[in-house]
């Protein structure tokens, strides 16, 4: 029996003996720049690992990037700490959630003027973009070789699509918002003609692409860059993005300066980076977005594939802020029946 | 009650028993009421009051839960008689693998379930090619599939457990005196199930009530709202803390109804003394078949989601991106430490139970609360606890740990407490008369009638803090990723294929180190009849 009691001690110490660890490794001199950001940034498969050995190789300090879920936890963890919050940056809110990240009173106006290669004028003194790229819905070209050009076509069809719940997902509200612009007053009846075509709704963007790639619908809510990963990262040809007549909506992703930070010349050092080449260029092939300045050496190869839309939606923060409601109510009314 | 004549129970018990079951009741009241009031003392003041689509989350959340319960535990009965009376080679790595789909990570499980009963999955495939209408698995059909495919193995442990407490003298008389099948239900299995289903519906009905994913993917939209899914609504899309907390105190409210009416119904533990004996051959004939057709549905049911994980992860297992080894040793961290906890938890909470059989249902109502609370809320209310002393970075481990610890302690203490008591009513008075002190006891009597259910409560543990996605994700920054993490960011990096065989690395990992711990800690040959 006694070895039992020793792989039980060793089971035991592991793992505060690996505790101690990660506290050690954090002492140095160097000051430290906090960036909250959403956990598909940092990951080993995001812009985070580029973007922290660029900035680091100029900054002469330390880059903390800490992941909280995607853009709207992000936002309700700055609210849950307030202004004792150690972020200096917080980077990976959309302009739907903007207008309350405003009403908070955390952030402070980035004073930067940049020259920006989006598809609308962006004039927002407090948050600054750093990608964007046009919602749509992506299908598979040998699966669906003729997909729907509007929604009121997909109504028609007898395709199955997935989509993101708005209550959890960034995209999932975008659709709301894009429903929104091209409809307005009509858009509960928009709904109650999609709600046959919605499958399912998933909790996040990653269920519901995933479900897609498994074969459980013809299409699923994502972007028009999406396409790009298969042909870029795979050699795959077959994903495209449905183009849309009603014209798609932007989701444009910001970044913006936490008001009581105690690095402000770093934090606005990072924000005046974050338009750089170097930031820039790591983004279609990380985040797979479009960059909000285009780099020198232009897009990498394959998204000249890519669908561009000719009209492009986007309400501005405040009036996102004010229709949110109705349009979740007109969302869950047509769903639920 | 043998304690009240007994000399040996009435000695002062141990300051160590007390010690830690004082410090595990607490620890679980701070956990859940220190968590619940840390956020409602952070939220904004003002009313927080129940919005019509709250009932109908409630309803929902009502309806899902009582329905999966029943189902699982009704389909559990005939699996747990079979593979309790009947032995065939394979009998113990069946038994163990059909365990799986409760440790496994949800969003692996649902992959698996959709390949066999998706929109494209075999069966609909097998129903097209003989001219048949498909079915869909979108529904509230769907969200009970996934949850009998859970917690169907769980029910059956926990059933095959009461089978096995039958002592083989009782068969062996019921034999002799030529029962049929209505008077071995009437005498027999009846009284023994009437002990062991209640529980077991209990803590089924209480892992569904905290559903969201699942319940929001499987039941096609938001007509599938859980209460769950409204707390999350609550704190990230309306950040509205008050009704956070409401929400999950109507959740708690709903599942603490739940336990006491469950617990209401069970009849009292009686005394079934047995010399731990083999049992008798099994009914042969027309029962044979039933059992037979019980096992192999049950089987295929349960196993063939989980091939076909293994399937489409197999190919990319190699390849795996080296990010996914770094999270893999810290969730083997997190399971370490979460399992040191869960087996000190586990022994101060049923040996105290077993010195005290007045506190013992209060014991066991403690250790169950962990599955009252909203997993939500007990992230965020830890958070506001934590932040202003410490960066939640740091805590990330210990917290997760703690977390999931106190998330399997129902479940160790569902397989412990029955086991102990037993142990205690059969031998209690012969240790006393053979003039054994307390530690004796516990060596020499109780143990060797305690590793077995033991070393499953603990491999269960680990297996389940491997797989978990719980309050890890508030707490972590990068670097600290654990597996089901870095799974869900391959997903969320468009990266399928790895992802597929992370996957499989995850479910590798949570039934090796389920098999380890049982094996290691509950002993390889059974000396006790004990599941």
């Amino acid at each position: 029996m006694r070895y039992q009691f020793l792989a039980a001690g060793m089971l035991a110490a592991l793992p505060f003996a690996a505790m101690v660890g990660p506290v050690a490794a954090q002492t140095s001199d160097r000051p430290v720049l906090t960036v909250y950001t959403y956990d598909s940034f940092i990951s080993g498969w995001g812009p985070g690992p580029i973007v922290q050995e660029a900035f680091e190789a100029i900054c002469d300090c330390r880059l903390n990037m800490v992941g909280a879920g995607d853009g709207a936890a992000l936002l309700a963890r700055l609210q849950l700490e307030g202004a004792h919050t150690e972020a200096d940056i917080v980077l990976g809110l959309d302009t739907n959630l903007t207008a309350r990240a405003v009403e908070t009173g955390l952030f402070a106006p980035h004073g930067i003027e940049a020259a920006l290669d989006l598809p609308i004028a962006w004039d927002d003194p407090v948050f600054l973009p750093f990608d964007w790229g046009w919602f749509a819905f992506v299908h598979d070209r040998e699966r669906t070789p003729t997909p729907p050009a509007s929604f009121r076509e997909l109504i028609d069809s007898d395709l199955s699509v997935i989509i993101q719940d708005p209550r959890s997902s960034t995209p999932g509200l975008g659709l709301l918002m894009w429903v929104k612009a091209a409809y307005g007053d009509e858009a509960a009846t928009i709904w109650q003609g999609l709600a046959p075509r919605v499958l399912t709704v998933t909790a996040g963007w990653s269920e519901a692409y995933g479900l897609f790639l498994d074969g459980e619908a013809d299409m699923v809510l994502s972007y028009t860059t999406s396409p790009a990963y298969h042909l870029i990262a795979e050699d795959d040809d077959t994903k495209a993005a449905a183009p849309f007549d009603e014209g798609h909506y932007l989701q444009v992703e910001v970044a913006g300066m936490v008001a009581n930070s105690d690095q402000p010349e770093l934090a606005r050092q990072f924000m005046e980076f974050m338009l750089t080449d170097i930031f820039q260029s790591a983004l279609p092939t990380t985040n797979w977005m479009y960059p909000a300045v285009l780099p020198q050496d232009g897009l990498p190869d394959g998204f000249e594939a890519l669908h561009l839309p000719e009209t492009s939606l986007l309400f501005s923060a405040d009036e996102a802020a004010a229709i949110r409601d109705v349009a979740l109510d007109e969302w869950r009314n047509a769903l639920s029946r | 009650m043998p304690s009240a004549a007994d000399p040996l129970w009435q000695r002062r018990p141990p300051v160590l028993v007390w010690g830690l079951a004082a410090a595990s009741v607490l620890l679980l009241f701070a956990l859940n009421l220190g968590a619940l009031s840390a956020v409602f003392w952070r939220a904004e003041p003002g009313a927080a009051h129940f919005q019509p689509a709250d009932w109908a989350a409630l309803r929902f959340t009502l309806l899902q839960a009582t329905l999966s319960a029943l189902i699982s535990v009704v389909l559990a009965i005939p699996v747990a008689r079979a593979l309790a009376r009947r032995r065939f080679p394979g009998h113990r790595a069946l038994v163990v693998l059909m365990g799986a789909p409760f440790i496994l990570p949800t969003l692996v499980a649902v992959s698996g379930l959709l390949a066999v009963f998706g929109r494209g999955g075999m069966v609909n495939q097998a129903l097209g090619r003989v001219g048949l209408e498909g079915f869909s698995i979108y529904g509230l059909q769907g969200v009970l599939l996934a949850h009998v495919f859970f917690n169907l193995p769980l029910a059956t442990r926990l059933i095959l457990q009461g089978w096995s407490r039958v002592p083989a003298e009782h068969l062996r008389l019921a034999a002799v005196l030529g029962f049929d099948r209505r008077a071995m239900w009437r005498h027999i299995e009846g009284p023994m199930l009437a002990r062991v289903v209640p529980g077991a519906l209990a803590v089924v009905f209480l892992i569904c009530l905290t559903s969201f994913a699942v319940a929001l993917t499987l039941g096609g939209g938001p007509r599938a709202t859980t209460l769950e899914l409204a707390i999350y609504q609550a704190f990230r899309f309306d950040f509205d803390l008050g009704r956070a907390a409401l929400l999950a105190l109507v959740q708690a409210g709903l599942g603490l109804a739940a336990l006491l009416a469950l617990a209401g119904l069970t009849l009292p533990g009686m005394a079934m003394t047995g010399l731990d004996r083999a049992a008798p051959p099994p009914p042969a004939g027309l029962t044979r078949l039933t059992d037979g057709v019980a096992i192999v549905m049950v089987a295929a049911f349960l196993l063939v989601p989980l091939a076909l994980v293994v399937l489409r992860g197999v190919p990319h297992l190699a390849a795996l991106p080296v990010q996914v080894w770094g999270a893999t040793l810290q969730s083997l961290k997190v399971a370490a430490l979460s399992v040191v906890l869960l087996a000190l938890a586990t022994c101060g909470l049923a040996l105290a139970a077993l010195w005290s059989r007045r506190a013992a249902p209060w014991l066991e109502g403690v250790g169950m609360s962990a599955l009252l609370a909203s997993p939500m809320v007990i992230g965020t209310g830890l958070f506001i606890i934590a932040f202003p002393f410490i960066s939640p970075a740091r805590l990330a481990l210990p917290v997760t740990a703690v977390v999931n610890a106190a998330m399997a302690l129902p479940f160790a203490l569902r397989a412990v407490l029955p086991a102990l008591q037993r142990a205690e009513d059969d031998y209690g008075r012969l240790s006393v008369s053979l003039g054994l002190g307390p530690w004796a006891h516990l060596r020499l009597v109780l143990w060797p009638r305690l590793r077995r259910p033991f070393g499953f409560a603990l491999g269960l543990g680990a297996a389940l803090s491997v797989g978990d996605l719980g309050v890890i994700v508030l707490f972590a920054q990068s670097g600290g990723e654990t597996l089901p993490m870095q799974l869900h960011r391959l997903m969320g990096a468009y990266r399928t294929q790895d992802a597929a065989g992370a996957a499989l690395l995850l479910l590798v990992l949570s039934l090796s180190i389920f098999v380890m711990l049982e094996r290691l800690i509950g002993g390889k040959e059974p000396r006790h009849a004990g599941a």
